[in-house]
């Protein structure tokens, strides 16, 4: 039995000879049609690695019960394609009931993995609603932080160059294996007035919310949650000019459903 | 010599690797490195020596194919007297079923990664006192890891199988009392290491992937995927012996019978509580305070100084302890003190109350032929970002490095595998038995995979004698098809380019 007890490293033995080459050629052309190894080569390449994927989240689609007219509520994004390089599409918006929809929002980026737990996006944002539409370049970055907490934050930059941004977060408070406890947060920032659509500068709104969702299967999960919604500063001034309240309480339940 | 003809009666492509064979590298059967596969409605005809004798096995090295049952036993008896007596033998043949397609199964992990994970911590067991303790959870949430990420795919969508039998089917292997029975078990699982144990009869290892080794007598032993091991049990009564193959996070298990009639049965152990990751698992040394804060890392425990890693506060991810790593999203860490964890039980059998089989017990019943020193040395990583699941050697996945890692015609070459990731990664070499270093020099095991512990480094010898190109991976079929692949090449000195 060997003193050392077989811990290999740095055996001073072992040769320091320089690796050969690797080889220029394959061996298998010697032996098979060297087209159809280049082929098989070709679709190895492919399949080892070359993940191609999708996936389509309806992270909240919800239903509000709160004072005055009773709402709806949905946040939702799908990605397609590989690791590193995704094209990335999110979209929100909110209403109540018998009336026009208050914010219907989409936006189409390019997501790149930069870091293990970062993806930074670039792209454009749609709003068909409020009235009139805006467009915006955007570029954001959304991943995981440290403690597991999911952080998102975009700046946006309209073409009349208004600029805007948006920072969220969320936690997964697991009780069991299939109920979790999800607290979250958006905060809404405007770097000017934009009366139009009743925006004043500084922080435009902001939304605390605690969702309780049970997960029937990992991709269906209805829930039942609070949310707390404000309107701040000039914005909440605007609103209360046009008769709506600022500061509304909603109940709500809905469905987390992705495939 | 053997001709065996292949005929693809499917509808898409296929190939069959001989596992653990050494059999011509064009006759090794991995589409795009041996030969081109075997399109739908073709035959190929394989053709080779049988130049060994033990456990082995086959399987489709083509797509998902494996893990939908594209797999058998194969079993060589010596030409010679056989230096193992027994009276009669069984093929055990562990797997991991299930009706999810794995490509499904990918594709889901990579949209959550622990979509099959039933068993992570959770706040009523904090409350009930279980698992880690609040601020032990509050360190591993921090650096974004997961102590419960034991398997990827479990027994929430698996069924495991004996022979393609389950608990209720019961597999049956009989047995007269008083025999000496040779078991070849055979981990045929796509994603599932198994701890084999069967309580009531002491196990004696004869055989590891079909190498004959000094036997050893244990009672519990984990199998790596696509790892064989060859026991000897000695059942003396008239009574049912439970072979029990459990899935190391515990998520499942599977029973089979040893008995002296069929129709009988022992009592199926209750399945064990799951284990959790240590920060040994993350490659930080021998913490071996419970609790151990990575910053407040005992010094004297740590072995070592290694270059590049600050002891005071460790780093998870520092560039320095791999140069040769190619830092992108797909690493989020790098070990900064690997350890040789040959000697250790594996995951989940640190303190069972019985023999647990280390690879240090394995010694190869004849003394190693190659007694050079090795000329040369080369570190390989194995990297992953789980929460990506992103899987891939030195950083890099096939897709993205198709260069192959080359070796010269009989030159002898001490590799060492190192563990960059918290899961324990079964890697093959085809076409070559390599010698573990275990320290039993002269007498190393003669291996075709090595089940490298999570945060752990193994070293094997190799000696290049088998010319040709050959596929090098990890057996975890996910872990592959993501990109945890390279080509070996091995050529005359000449020949290089």
């Amino acid at each position: 039995m060997n003193a050392m007890a077989g811990i290999p490293e740095g055996d001073p033995g072992i040769g320091t000879a320089p690796a050969p080459a690797p080889p220029g050629d394959h061996a298998a052309d010697s032996f098979f049609d060297p087209v159809e190894m280049a082929r098989a080569r070709e679709a190895l390449g492919r399949e080892i690695g070359a993940f191609i994927g999708s996936m389509v989240l309806f992270d909240l689609a919800e239903f509000h019960v709160r004072k005055g007219r009773d709402g709806y509520r949905w946040a939702g994004e799908a990605w397609f394609g590989g690791d590193v390089n995704r094209l990335l599409i999110k979209t929100e918006g909110e209403g109540a009931f018998g009336e026009p929809i208050e914010n219907l929002e989409i936006q189409s980026l390019y997501s790149r993995a930069i870091m293990p737990f970062w993806n930074a996006h670039v792209g454009l944002r749609h709003d068909i609603a409020p009235n009139p539409s805006q467009t915006y370049a955007v570029v954001g970055v959304e991943g995981i932080a440290p403690y597991w907490f999911h952080l998102t934050g975009q700046m946006f930059l309209s073409d009349k160059g208004d600029i805007r941004a948006r920072l969220e977060g969320s936690y997964d408070e697991r009780i069991t294996q299939r109920l979790i406890f999800q607290p979250r947060a958006e905060l809404n920032f405007s770097a000017q007035d934009m009366p139009a659509i009743g925006v004043g500068s500084g922080l435009t709104d902001f939304e605390l919310g605690a969702r309780l969702r049970y997960e029937i299967r990992r991709e269906f999960a209805p829930y039942v949650g609070v949310e707390w919604s404000r309107k701040a500063g000039d914005t909440a001034r605007l609103a209360r000019f046009a008769g709506e309240d600022p500061d509304v309480v909603s109940f709500a339940a809905g469905l987390r459903v992705w495939f | 010599m053997v001709r065996l003809a292949v005929n693809n009666t499917l509808n898409e492509e296929t190939s069959i690797h001989w596992h653990g064979l050494l059999v011509p590298f064009q006759m090794d059967g991995v589409p795009g490195v041996s030969f081109p596969g075997i399109k739908a409605g073709q035959t190929f005809v394989y053709e080779f020596p049988v130049r060994q004798s033990g456990t082995y096995w086959y399987h489709s090295h083509s797509g998902m194919q494996e893990a939908l049952g594209m797999y058998g036993a194969i079993v060589i008896d010596p030409a010679a007297p056989d230096p193992v007596v027994y009276d009669r033998e069984h093929v055990i043949m562990l797997a991991d079923w299930s009706f999810m397609h794995p490509h499904t199964q990918l594709r889901k992990l990579k949209a959550q990664p622990g979509y099959f994970n039933m068993q992570k911590q959770t706040f009523s067991g904090l409350l009930d006192g279980k698992d880690q303790s609040a601020s032990e959870r509050r360190m591993w949430a921090k650096m974004r890891m997961d102590p419960t990420d034991i398997s990827d795919v479990t027994g929430a969508t698996y069924h495991f199988l004996v022979n393609g039998h389950d608990s209720a089917a019961n597999w049956t292997g009989l047995f007269a009392p008083g025999e000496r029975v040779r078991l070849r078990i055979i981990n045929a699982a796509a994603m599932t290491n198994f701890n084999v144990r069967i309580p009531g009869l002491a196990m004696t290892v004869v055989a590891a992937d079909g190498q004959n080794v000094q036997p050893v007598e244990t009672d519990e032993f984990q199998i790596g995927i696509a790892e064989t091991y060859d026991v000897i049990v000695e059942p003396r009564s008239d009574e049912a012996y439970g072979f029990i193959a459990e899935a190391i996070d515990r998520s499942g298990q599977v029973r089979a019978t040893l008995a002296p009639r069929l129709g009988m049965v022992a009592p199926i152990p209750a399945i064990r509580e799951r284990p959790l990751l240590s920060m040994k698992d993350m490659g930080m040394g021998d913490m071996s305070a419970p609790g151990a804060d990575a910053s407040v890392a005992d010094h004297a425990a740590m072995g070592h100084a290694m270059p590049g890693v600050d002891h005071g506060s460790m780093k998870m991810r520092d560039p320095a302890v791999a140069p040769q790593v190619k830092l992108g999203p797909g690493v989020a860490t790098l070990s900064p003190m690997p350890m040789d964890r040959t000697g250790e039980r594996p995951t989940g059998l640190e303190k069972v109350d019985h023999r647990v089989l280390t690879y240090r017990d394995l010694k190869s019943l004849t003394p190693n032929p190659d007694k050079r020193t090795p000329s040369r040395e080369i570190d390989i990583h194995l990297t992953a970002n789980m929460e990506r699941y992103m899987w891939s050697f030195d950083g890099e996945k096939f897709s993205e490095n198709t260069e192959p890692i080359p070796f010269r015609h009989m030159e002898r070459v001490r590799v060492n595998l190192i563990n960059d990731t918290m899961m324990p990664h079964p890697i093959h070499l085809h076409g070559h038995f390599f010698e573990l270093v275990t320290g039993n020099a002269g007498h190393h095991p003669l291996k075709h995979t090595v089940n490298v512990l999570p945060g752990g480094k193994v070293s094997f010898d190799l000696t290049a004698d088998e010319l040709g190109d050959w596929a090098f991976h990890c057996h975890m079929l996910l872990h592959m098809m993501s990109g945890m692949f390279r080509v070996v090449t091995v050529r005359h000195e000449e020949d290089a380019a």
